[in-house]
């Protein structure tokens, strides 16, 4: 069973962390792609619009992969999860069923209007039309963090005697407070995505003398909403959700600082290794007493450490969640940081020429997909030995009749699979780019387009 | 309340089959009825702007599914673990092909594609009836009311048969004989010249895999499970489904005989819509029997969600369901009439 369970785990890791990649950039890019043509219309320019078809092109081909990549993940809360499903199915059901009906039928019956048929359409047919697509992929967003919520935070629901559980407040399902800052960082995350991949494309235009134009368009726009984002990153929602893990979560909390000892002014990590021999951190680079103001707004309040938990409540995986959480917050800071140069050429206009920048930005593309991706690793490591946090174990929620052999067998199938898809979409994003952005509209019935 | 369930249930897997459907269709069709490039492109015009909406009726349903009859969703995905599997990388692939295939000008890349679309829609088609085969069939499931079924054992039906065997095979392929005849027809009333013309040679065939099909798979339903009868001996109802499958199949056979394309595909359409209710209404209020013990048999009593949140979800699936009618509508509407040749 225990091998099972490993597998079990590591295909939803595996397959949700490759998914991702691919909304986190299309929910982002939905807003730009709507502010781009808000821009459009109101300026009556239209470079704008130009602009608006190259990115819903790369839109598309990540939607298209964001997709067939998320068919897998609902399907797995049955395939590999049964006994879980079978006890929470009476709660979570709610939000995965309403994410169906309200956000993939909005999304997908206008996808097909906003990727060819703005000619059809007409201006505001096609503006209307990108908002919508934006707007089913947000409430897809939402839905998922409710669902992925509920599991951190447990609400609105009562135990049966056989050990489901049962929906008693709708309400307070969808407004789960745990949910509503959770929806905040997660989104603001995607946009910085979608920012970072905008002014890292019109960086490298700019540094190889291609397409300026529209190059400065996607880097002021990139620039602007990536700092404006990037800040409130940190706080407030950032700020957030770190005081409510350290409420309702201190186990977790204290395995993500590797605060092995329960301390009053508590240090705040930056850098150092956990060393779970000898249950304390290696070269350890700390600011003192930060922890303890960060969380309980009190330089000397004191601040609950491993020692304070049985061991049986600490997460399974102590020096993964602890870096998961430090790259995250470490390649935000540098974001931040980044995009402040960034912002402040921009105000001087002095951005477009400055080499150094633009260099740095170009190549900064992967950093939010890597702190998006090691956000999402910090609260599922840190839920654990949850499935439901104090409620299910996770070693509970395996299907009982699926063995180790054939989950291998899947999950195996699925890299072979993903391997495949990221060859694809590798080169079908580099054609892209090399293509770049051009005037002429691109219209007709899909997909018969040329 | 369970029940009301199970009849929305079966009435968003019917509106999947029949929309997805003709997309699958369209897919096992295409290297018939398009010969080159230009051809193909009309076949996958045609379906283009429908097909991701149309799959998103199976997720709507999954979801729907785990809402109201949570331990049917865990006995049924786990214990189907392996075909379900595959059906994922069916889909993965299906949709890669649909959307990428114009990316390229290359006759190497488009004819790689086009095989892809071509043989995961046929795969994925007999797949679902084999789907469908088994849950009238029975699983083995145990008293805690879970299973796992291998891809086949002896291809017989026995107790502990496979995935496969020779009835769900059997079920496989009145799924395809339904489906290539609704996507022809679909096909032929998208098109014009010489698409439609083969589009409506294929239909034509496939109305007689239809006729034979059906009438192999009721006779072997009635010998390895006598009881579909029950439901249709105590309500005499019942009987407008096959009623409505001889009608449909004789409607869509003079239609197609008079190149009337679209009262053709609303045939197929009836065809399925009547032979998923009549498997639905002798299946009731079994929603997966047990082939061990009949006492195991996951009825949608023993599988429903509590009552407070069937009813609560009843509200806004009806809310969101008449959205979602209503953009398909204007999906439709926007792209309605033929594609450009």
């Amino acid at each position: 069973m225990e091998d099972a369970l490993a597998i079990d785990r590591f295909q939803f890791a595996f397959t949700v962390t490759f998914h991702y990649l691919f909304p986190q950039l299309t929910m982002g890019l939905g807003l730009l792609i709507v502010l781009l043509k808000s821009l459009a219309l109101w300026k009556e320019n239209e470079s704008y619009n130009v602009a608006a078809r190259f990115w819903a092109r790369i839109f598309g081909i990540n939607f298209a992969l964001g997709v067939v990549t998320g068919i897998p993940l609902e399907f797995q809360f049955g395939t590999n999860w049964a006994s879980f499903s079978r006890r929470v199915g009476g709660v979570i059901g709610q939000t995965l069923a309403m994410e169906g009906v309200f956000a993939f039928f909005l999304e997908s019956a206008f996808l097909g209007l906003f990727l060819y048929g703005e000619k059809r359409l007409g201006r505001w047919g096609h503006y209307c039309a990108a908002l919508l697509v934006f707007l089913g992929s947000w409430i897809s967003g939402f839905f998922i963090i409710a669902t992925n919520a509920w599991m951190q935070f447990p609400v609105a629901y009562t135990a049966a005697g056989d050990g489901s559980l049962h929906l008693n407040s709708f309400r307070a399902l969808l407004l789960n407070p745990w949910a509503l800052w959770q929806y905040a960082h997660n989104m603001g995350g995607a946009v910085i995505t979608a920012s970072m991949v905008m002014a890292s494309l019109a960086a490298y235009y700019l540094l190889s003398h291609k397409h300026i134009e529209q190059a400065k368009i996607y880097l002021t726009m990139g620039v602007i909403v990536g700092l404006l984002f990037s800040l409130a990153q940190a706080f407030p929602t950032g700020d957030q959700q770190g005081r409510m893990v350290a409420y309702h979560q201190p186990a977790t909390l204290a395995a993500m600082e590797a605060l092995f000892r329960t301390e009053q002014g508590a240090p705040l990590v930056i850098i150092g290794q956990p060393n779970m021999k000898e249950l304390k951190l290696d070269n350890p680079l700390t600011v003192p007493r930060m922890l303890s103001f960060l969380t309980h707004r009190r330089w000397m309040a004191e601040v609950k450490g491993l020692d304070a938990f049985p061991r049986d409540r600490w997460p399974d995986n102590i020096p993964l969640l602890y870096f998961s959480y430090h790259i995250m917050v470490g390649l935000g800071t540098i974001l931040i940081a980044a995009l402040s140069v960034a912002g402040f050429l921009l105000w001087r206009r002095r951005l477009f020429t400055s080499r150094w920048t633009l260099w740095i930005l170009m190549l900064g593309f992967p950093f939010p997909y890597i702190a998006n991706t090691a956000g999402w690793m910090t609260p599922e490591l840190g839920r654990q030995p949850w499935l439901v946090y104090g409620l299910i174990r996770t070693q509970q929620g395996i299907s009982p009749g699926v063995s180790a052999g054939n989950g291998l067998f899947t999950l195996l199938g699925f890299m072979g699979m993903y391997a495949m898809l990221s060859l694809l979409f590798l080169f079908l994003m580099c054609r892209e780019i090399e293509h770049g952005p051009i005037s002429q509209l691109d219209d007709g019935p899909r997909p018969s387009v040329h | 309340m369970p029940t009301a369930w199970f009849v929305l249930v079966a009435c968003m897997l019917v509106v999947y089959v029949i929309l997805d459907g003709f997309d699958l269709g369209a897919g096992i069709i295409h290297p018939l009825v398009a010969r080159d490039d230009r051809e193909r492109r009309q076949v996958l015009a045609a379906i283009g702007p429908f097909w991701d909406g149309n799959e998103v009726w199976l997720l709507a349903a999954g979801g729907t599914l785990y809402l109201a009859f949570p331990a049917l969703y865990a006995a049924s995905f786990s214990g189907f673990y392996l075909p379900l599997t595959i059906v994922l990388w069916l889909l993965i692939l299906r949709g890669i092909g649909i959307e990428f295939r114009t990316h390229l000008e290359s006759a190497l890349w488009r004819s790689f594609f086009d095989f892809i679309f071509a043989a995961s829609s046929l795969l994925l088609t007999v797949f679902f009836g084999a789907a469908l085969g088994n849950v009238i069939r029975g699983v083995p499931l145990n008293s805690e009311g879970y299973f796992f079924a291998p891809l086949w054992t002896t291809f017989t039906v026995v107790p502990n048969a496979g995935i496969l065997d020779w009835y769900t095979v059997l079920i496989g392929a009145v799924a395809l004989a339904a489906l290539t005849g609704h996507g022809s027809c679909y096909v032929a009333m998208k098109t014009e010249a010489k698409v439609r013309e083969r589009a409506r040679r294929v239909a034509a065939i496939a109305w007689w895999g239809m006729l034979l099909s059906a009438f192999a798979g009721l006779i072997a339903t009635l010998e390895i499970r006598p009881q579909v009868l029950d439901n249709y001996m105590a309500h005499s109802a019942g009987i407008v489904f096959p009623l409505a499958v001889i009608g449909s199949l004789a409607a869509m056979i003079c239609f197609v005989a008079r190149g009337r394309d679209k009262a053709a595909f609303f045939s197929t359409s009836l065809f399925i819509a009547a032979m998923m209710g009549g498997a639905a209404f002798a299946l009731y209020p079994y929603v997966l029997p047990a082939s061990t013990n009949p006492a195991y048999g996951l009825t949608v009593y023993n599988t429903a969600a509590a009552d407070y949140g069937l009813r609560v979800g009843l509200v806004w699936w009806t809310f969101g369901m008449a959205l979602a009618v209503t953009y398909f509508a204007y999906l439709f509407h926007s792209f309605r009439g033929k594609v450009e040749p």
